[in-house]
């Protein structure tokens, strides 16, 4: 750390993440979702929300690669866009909950003293609260659509956010070069973010790869209980709970979204796992 | 230890005050009350008539006063009644928690009976094909949504084998064989899911263990490796697994709000649903309440487990 120059630093991490098979397939898919989601209004073949009743509840055809839902909308736009709407909401919420828990965790691990107990004890009532009730009381209270959403998520995600920042910030702090900057006189503010910060980053971005999984979990989980946006909007949550009266007639309704959630799911988790190990020095060392 | 068991229940008072007055403060946040709700659908009722239901369920109090009153009456063991229905919120939760407890419990069993033989054998050939399964099978847990490996299942073992029942609840005193029916795939979806993470933590904790000097002194004085497996690695490498069972318990407790959804389950979860979407608040809270604490209670005993399997770890 004090030889390498920033681009050295990153030039070993993206080679030892080329290097880790999990951490090119995920960064693969992520890559393929992401487009996918980016261009969906370019990609998508149909109108997402349009009627084509003769065609209702068919499976893989040449016209709708995927089938289309119990109205004949064609499932491949559908996912498309809901997908769109999913990496939205997953990526608002996760910087949202890196921003507010982040900023705490680190002040609180950088000052110590009462504000530490008092962030730190906050932390501790946050992920003691049953966070899917936290969301559903949330969502249910003040109804569903995006910003609500994003809210509901991104305040569960504080707690652990202030985790990992204040575990990261205390580990850094007493390192030598922290003191050195210190005894120079250097101030709070260049201390936390020009000292600390680049050396604590690695666990909070491993945590933000990981929180986008668990974000895109979330709404999909509140979207199928009816909790996200309105119905005609695609969300791949509320496509799976629709299809579910389908099922022994036609399961694409259900199977396409779920698919896509894991699909999307998967290359996160592999991505942050690849990301862990790439950033970890002890595991580099070879 | 009893000195210690006593800490931890002091510690947690206020991370479950903390909850309860977030709970307390969300439902009353938000426009509209139980009162709305209640009335919403008969047009023609009197503002007057609204202002007496409101000041028969103490709505009308300063909401500190409100507070005070719930949280006095908590702490006597009175969760209060549901302003629905007027049962009992406590008599209800007791009704409801044997489902909860069941389902958790049935998917803690299938979790440990996939993971521990899984875990164990991936560390033991590693690198093998059953490592690379292994893998492939945790990060698949932690990818899968519970409501959609719940709709595989379903559509496999109800709807394609018919071999059980897609959905729907027999009491155990009822009928112990068609509830264990009922409850297979419920207990499976929620099951599978936490096998992965259990598995992945398991082998990871088996590799570390298996390097250590005493194996290698265990089977260095000719111990069989049944033995040295079973009962020098796999005890001490269980314990970073019960702590990761003691962490995921909340988000088990979370996943059976939406099994128990899918498969309509009259557990602890629909309860608080069912309550969430008509504002009834002492069901809200009561059920939110008993949920942490279940919570704080699950990891104080995870705790004390350590020092079973590990008689090193003495709570003083």
């Amino acid at each position: 750390m004090t030889t390498a120059s920033p681009n050295s630093h990153l030039a070993l991490v993206i080679r030892a993440l080329l290097r880790n098979r999990s951490a090119v397939i995920g960064g693969l898919i992520t890559l393929v979702v992401l487009l996918g989601a980016l261009l969906a209004p370019i990609l998508a073949p149909w109108d997402p929300l349009k009627f084509d009743p003769p065609n209702r509840l068919s499976g893989p055809s040449p016209e709708h690669w995927l089938g289309t839902d119990q109205y004949g909308r064609d499932l491949l736009s559908r996912v498309l866009y809901g997908a769109r709407f999913s990496l939205s909401v997953a990526a608002v919420s996760v910087l949202a909950g890196l921003l507010v828990g982040g900023t705490l965790g680190l002040l609180a691990g950088y000052f110590r003293g009462w504000f530490d107990l008092t962030i730190s004890r906050l932390a501790d009532i946050l992920i003691a609260y049953p966070a899917i009730l936290l969301a559903i009381a949330f969502l249910a209270f003040l109804g569903g659509g995006f910003i609500n959403l994003v809210l509901a998520i991104s305040v569960v995600f504080v707690g652990p956010f202030i985790r990992v920042a204040r575990a990261a910030v205390l580990t850094v702090r007493e390192e030598l070069y922290v003191e050195a900057g210190r005894a120079m006189g250097a101030s709070d503010g260049r201390m936390i973010f020009r000292t600390i910060l680049p050396n604590a980053a690695a666990p909070l971005i491993v945590e933000v790869t990981l929180r986008f999984a668990y974000a895109v979990l979330a709404e999909a989980a509140l979207s199928f209980l009816g909790l996200g946006i309105q119905p005609p909007f695609p969300a791949l949550g509320s496509m799976v709970s629709e299809g579910r009266a389908f099922l022994s007639l036609s399961p694409w309704g259900s199977l396409v979204p779920g698919c896509a959630i894991v699909l999307m799911v998967l290359g996160f988790n592999l991505l942050g796992d690849g990301l862990r190990d790439a950033l970890d020095p002890r595991l580099r060392q070879r | 230890m009893v000195g210690y068991v006593v800490n931890r229940l002091l510690a947690a008072i206020p991370t479950l005050l903390g909850v309860a007055i977030i709970t307390f403060l969300l439902m009353r946040a938000v426009p509209g009350d139980v009162v709305t709700s209640l009335v919403g659908l008969e047009a023609n009722v009197s503002p007057e008539r609204m202002a007496e239901l409101r000041r028969l369920f103490g709505l009308d109090l300063p909401l500190h006063v409100q507070f005070g009153q719930w949280l006095g009456a908590v702490l006597q063991g009175d969760f209060g009644s549901s302003l629905r229905t007027g049962r009992e919120v406590a008599q209800d939760l007791a009704l409801r928690f044997p489902v909860t407890l069941q389902l958790t419990l049935m998917g803690l069993l299938t979790a440990l009976l996939i993971a521990v033989p899984l875990g164990v054998l991936a560390a033991i050939r590693r690198g093998g094909f059953v490592d690379y399964f292994a893998s492939l099978f945790a990060i698949l847990g932690l990818s899968v949504p519970g409501f959609f490996l719940a709709l595989l299942l379903i559509l496999l073992f109800a709807l394609a084998l018919g071999w059980l029942p897609p959905a729907g609840f027999v009491p155990l005193a009822e009928n112990p064989l068609e509830n264990l029916r009922h409850m297979l795939l419920p207990a499976l979806s929620l099951g599978l899911i936490l096998a992965g993470a259990v598995t992945r933590i398991l082998r990871s904790s088996m590799l570390e263990v298996l390097s250590r000097d005493y194996i290698r002194t265990a089977r260095a004085k000719g111990l069989a490796e049944r033995v040295v497996i079973f009962r020098h690695a796999l005890r001490n490498a269980l314990i970073p697994v019960i702590t990761v069972i003691g962490i995921q318990f909340g988000s088990l407790l979370g996943g059976a709000v939406i099994i128990e959804q899918v498969f309509s389950l009259p557990g602890v979860g629909r309860f608080a649903l069912e309550g969430i979407n008509l504002r009834d608040y002492p069901v809200v809270q009561g059920t939110v309440l008993f949920v942490a604490t279940a919570a704080v209670l699950v990891n104080l005993l995870v705790d004390l487990l350590y020092s079973l399997i590990d008689p090193r770890i003495r709570y003083e």
